[in-house]
Formats: structure tokens, sequence, C-alpha cells
């Protein structure tokens, strides 16, 4: 039983606020992964949690014990960190025990730890060699094996997976998501990687500059998002963001991007709106949600628009079309044999009801 | 991955860079001669007898070689009024050198780590203090060291003069730690107290073996200082409590007698052995431990 419970947690290096009060409540196994741009704190945060850093104010439970004052070694938690930190003087063997070694954990017991992590990572035939003469995949899941013997309620992932190349980690990532799916433990996991966060996490808290923006769901986050710091942050490529102002004719409410482009609104989303004609709003649009007009089954609230193509980015399974509109570049993700030549024109279609609007000034989501 | 990375690179040719070339590996010899030079004269000299110094030249070498003098300077030469040679001040200097130097290099990997991975409130304030202590000169601390060491009961004797050496090394061996240290990365510490080790137990188990090569680095460092140093030994102890520097200078700057130099040049040559064997073994291991660090991660 360990869930984790921040309070009004506030941290400060001097006079610079990095942790501007968070509230966290953390279930018992739940996969939480900490997203956010560099400098944003959330590594800090993470250090918090493990005790690694002392808090300025507010308090941390893990479980039902509150933890401020209880040293790293004392919280039942086991941490993997971005540059591995295995001990360069150690076998692997010895990296792995070491935590054992200073809870003087009996020698049989060790042993039989180490087998069964190190069977469970592949790292078996690794085990008498020194951390210098492993591969970064290989440093990797021995920097997990060291945090797997302790069996603690709590793992700790600070960016585990930046360190490696394209393809390694999207097997590690599977693998972690296997690994927690097999243990059912808490995991916090930092990342700045916003495909990580969704494809791991229980729950996603989006932060920004000591804040979290929101904490919820991935869907809730990819779907809802609550302004548009989060609406930016998660999705690759990035929504795009129309600038425009509302227009309002009798019950139907449009979105006016300038030149000629005025998007319709989805009913449900008219009805909700109150602000007035002219209201500054942005309209986000996923790239998704735009393609080659007339390639997807007809539904309602489409909209169709013709602009010349800028640029296009084949990525293999789809083709970026990259156009202006509203003053912006926006991207369309079309199938490939639909793209068409920079300079020609191309008509694409959106789904108006897949669009989230966002108050102009505020950023806020309407 | 290679120990011989550059030999793949291709290089410049043509009668210039040959000439080049030429002119860079005679300068080379001719300093290697310079230093050399004084070395060969000092041995070949030792291995003379006095009658043939006297008549011979002093670049000319020993026509048979006798070890006479080498016995002489180790076991019978005169210091002041004793004529025991070198050997007991041979061993005062390994009884002083080998505990200054543990306890000096310990105690400044001890600050390094502490400097670095404990980082503390004036941490750098004090560190910029111990560095100041690496420039203050020796002479200066002559009297105040000489009135501490007295009302500590320490003049005049060996532990004494380890205190002194321990002390003013102290600077020097907690800068080269200090900067080892700053490299290596924060997070091995996190992740030792994630595992439960304390400070003691990361610094003895985790970071010092880490800092091979900056202990041997600090070890011919220290090592050098303390056996070679003349002034502390002369200043902080009394006769038979004397380092081998300072016998060795009484027994070449004796008034008495006639002056011989074979004995002098084989005395100067063991006093300075034990630097030089300390480098040769050491030095290895500081190239092996450079290396070892050189592989990535």
């Amino acid at each position: 039983m360990s869930g984790i419970r921040l309070d009004k947690v506030f941290k400060r290096f001097g006079t610079t606020e990095v942790i501007k009060g968070i509230d966290l409540e953390i279930e018992d196994g739940e996969f939480i992964v900490l997203v956010g741009p560099s400098g944003c704190g959330k590594s800090t945060l993470l250090n918090l949690v493990a005790g690694l850093e002392t808090l300025s104010s507010g308090t941390i439970r893990i479980g039902d014990r509150v933890v401020n004052d209880i040293p790293p070694r004392d919280r039942d938690i086991a941490m993997v960190f971005q540059s591995y930190a295995l001990y360069p003087t150690k076998t692997v063997r010895d990296n792995i025990t070491f935590g054992m070694v200073t809870r003087r954990v009996p020698r049989a017991e060790q042993d039989a730890a180490v087998d069964e992590v190190s069977s469970l990572l592949h790292i078996d035939k690794l085990l008498e060699r020194k951390p210098g003469q492993l591969s970064g995949g290989q440093r990797q899941r021995v920097a997990m094996g060291r945090a797997l013997v302790r069996k603690p309620d709590v793992f700790l992932f600070d960016e585990p997976l930046s360190n490696l190349d394209a393809k390694l980690r999207i097997e590690m990532r599977t693998e972690i998501k296997k690994l927690h799916q097999r243990l059912g433990k808490t995991i916090v996991y930092v990342t700045h990687d916003q495909i990580e966060a969704m494809t791991l996490a229980t729950r996603i808290a989006v932060m920004d500059n000591g804040h979290i923006r929101q904490f919820g769901d991935p869907e809730t986050i990819y779907e809802h998002p609550v302004d548009l710091f989060v609406a930016g942050f998660m999705g690759s490529p990035p929504m795009n963001m129309l600038r425009g102002r509302l227009k309002r004719d009798g019950s139907a409410v449009a979105v006016d991007a300038g030149e000629g482009l005025v998007f319709p609104l989805p009913e449900r989303l008219a009805l909700r709106l109150q602000q007035p004609e002219g209201h500054e709003v942005v309209l986000g649009l996923r790239p998704e949600t735009i393609f080659a007009a007339g390639t997807e089954l007809p539904g309602a609230d489409r909209f169709i628009f013709e602009r010349p193509v800028d640029v296009i980015e084949p990525t293999g399974p789809d083709t970026m079309v990259v156009f202006q509109a509203g003053g912006t570049e926006a991207i369309a993700r079309v199938r490939p044999q639909d793209a068409k030549a920079p300079g020609e024109s191309f008509r694409f279609e959106v789904e108006m009801a897949k669009a989230k609007l966002f108050d102009g000034k505020t950023g806020m989501h309407l | 991955m290679s120990g011989s990375g550059t030999d793949g690179i291709v290089r410049q040719g043509g009668w210039r860079h040959r000439v080049a070339r030429v002119v860079l590996y005679a300068i080379l010899g001719l300093f290697c001669l310079y230093y050399l030079v004084p070395l060969v004269i000092m041995v070949s000299t030792s291995f003379k007898s006095l009658e043939e110094i006297r008549t011979g030249s002093l670049i000319s070498l020993p026509q048979e070689i006798r070890f006479d003098a080498w016995a002489k300077a180790w076991g019978s030469a005169c210091v002041g009024v004793r004529c025991d040679g070198l050997r007991p001040y041979m061993w005062n200097s390994v009884a002083m050198v080998i505990p200054a130097v543990f306890i000096s290099t310990l105690l400044g990997a001890l600050n390094g780590y502490a400097l670095t991975k404990w980082r503390f409130r004036g941490a750098d304030v004090i560190f910029a203090l111990m560095l100041f202590g690496a420039f203050i000169p020796f002479q200066v601390i002559l009297l105040p060291m000489a009135r501490a060491l007295g009302m500590m009961g320490l003049a005049g004797t060996i532990p004494g003069l380890i205190l002194v050496h321990t002390i003013y090394g102290l600077a020097f061996t907690t800068l080269f730690f200090r900067n080892f240290f700053i490299s290596v990365s924060d997070s091995i510490v996190h992740a030792a107290m994630v595992d439960g080790a304390g400070f003691f137990s990361i610094f003895f188990r985790i970071v010092l073996p880490m800092a091979i090569p900056a202990m041997v680095v600090t070890v011919i460092w220290q090592f050098t200082q303390i056996w070679n140093d003349f002034l502390f030994g002369v200043a902080f102890t009394v006769g038979d409590s004397n380092p081998v520097t300072v016998a060795l200078n009484n027994v070449v700057n004796t008034s008495t007698g006639v002056k011989e130099y074979n004995v002098d040049m084989a005395a100067a040559i063991i006093a300075a052995l034990p630097t030089l064997a300390v480098y040769v073994i050491a030095g290895t291991y500081f190239v092996r431990g450079l290396a070892a660090g050189a592989v990535k991660g």
C-alpha cells in the first residue's frame, strides 16, 4: 500500500522558486509520468520525493508516512537515473547487490535476488563485467536491475531512456510498461518526451515553470487539454493553433481566422460558448484531424478549405503537409498517396468535432 | 576505440616536413643530453676512487667500478659526530614520509569528497581558503609552527615533522581530489544514498576506488615534496631525528677532513632513489589509471 501524496510542496534554491506549490495525489500502483519542458522542475520534484532534495515547505507522504525528514534510504524507494549512475569500479553483480550489502541482507538472499532480476532483464551473462564494458542498453538494464532487487514500494525513474538511441528507447519503453503490469508497484517517471508520457502513464502530470498545469489520464490530456500550453506540448507534430475571432450568426458560431478562412464550430461547442462576437480565440486543430478532402468517410461537422502546399514531409505511414493558415504555419497529416508537390493547391478537410477552442488572452480552454 | 587513436591520421609528407622532423629530434636530443649529463657525472664519480677523482677529469668514466663510496655513504660516513652513514636517517625519512603521505592523501580525498558531493553552505569559501594554503611559502610558517610544536611537546621529533607535512600538504591534496571529484557525476552518490549507504560508506566503497588516478598523482606529489623537503626537516628536527635530506647536507658540507666527492655523489643518489622509485612504480599505475578512466562512462 503505497500511494504518494504531495501537499503544497515548495522548493526554493536561494531566491529562485523552482517548485511553486504542488498538490498531487498518486494512488497505489499507478504509473505517473511527470512531463514538461526542461527546467520546468520535474526532476526536482522527483528528487524531493526521493529525498535527494530537502523540501522548502509542504509535506510529502509515501503510504501513510510523512517522509519530509526521512533520508532516501529509509523511504522504501528505488531510483533509476538518467546517466544510469552505475558504480564504475564495481562489477554488474556488485552494482546490483550494493544496496543489499549496505542493508546487511544475507548472502544467499542476495544471490537469489540477483539470479531472479538478471534473468528477468537478460543480463545474467554480464554479471562479472564492469559498467565500462557494457553498451548503453545493457547499462540501462543493470540500472533497472539495481532498482528492482530492492523490491521497493515506489519506483522513481528520472529520464531513464533519454540516453538511448531511438530503437532501443522504444524497446525499453515497452519493457518498462511490462514490468509495471507485472509488479503493480507505484511508479513516478520523469521525461520530457511526450510520446513516452502518453504510452506509459496511467496518469500524466504536465508541468511548466514549477506548476502542474494538468493532471489526468493520457486520453484526457490529449483530447481535453486545459490550456494552450498542455495542448501545444502534447502531440507530435504539435497541435495547429490558429488565432481568430468569434463570429456569431444566430445560434451558429464560427472562428474567423482571416484570409477568408471561417471555421464553423460544431453545435455542441457553439451552444456552450458565452463569449461575444469578435472575442479573440485560438482554434486548436490536431494535424491528424486535417486530411485530404474526400479521403475519409463523410461525417458531421466537416469543413473543407483550399490552400497551397508549402512543404511536404513524408514519415512513411503518413505525409505531413505544411501550409499557411490564419497567419501561421499549419500541418496536416495526410495519406502518402494524397500528398501533392509544394506550390500546388490542396483541398483540406477538417474534422471540426475534434477542434479545441481556447481563449485568445488567457489561453484557457473554452 | 584503441590506444593508438592517432595512428591512422594522414600526415604531411615532403622534404620540408622531413627537415622539420630532424630539427625537432635534434633539439629534443640536445635537451635530453642537457638533463642527463649531471646524472651521468654523479653516477660515474660515485664509482671512482678518490685517487682517480683527483687525477682524472670530471667527465671521464671510471676505470673500474668500485662500490666503496656507496658502502661508506650508506653505512659509515660521518654525519656530524655520528659515523653510521645515511642509513639511520633514511629510516627517519621513511618513518616520516609514509604516515605523512598516507594521512594527507586520505584527508585530502575526504575533503575533496565533502566539498563536492556533500555541498554545504560556505563550501566554496572553505575551499578558497584551503587553496590559499598552497600559496603560503614555507618560510612564513616556520616560527609559528615551531612555537606550536613546542606547545604540543612535539618539537624536534619525527611525529612533529609528520604533523607539519600533513597540514602543509592538505592544501594540495584537497585541490587534487576536489578537482577530480567535481567531474564525478552526483547521481552516482545519489544512487548510493538511495542504496542505503552513508557518508563514509559511499566514500570508501564507491568514491575512493574511482579516484585511483587522483590518488596516484597525489601520492607522487606528496612523496616527492615531503621526501625532498629540507627546510622543515632542518628546522623542526634535531640530530638523530633528522630526515635524510638534512643528513645528506651534513655529509656533504662537512668542514673537516678530505672532501670525498665519490661519497657525496653516492649519498646524494641514495637520498634521491626513493622518489625515483615512487615515480617509476606509481607512474605506471598512473598511466594505467588514466587509460582506464578514458573508457567512456
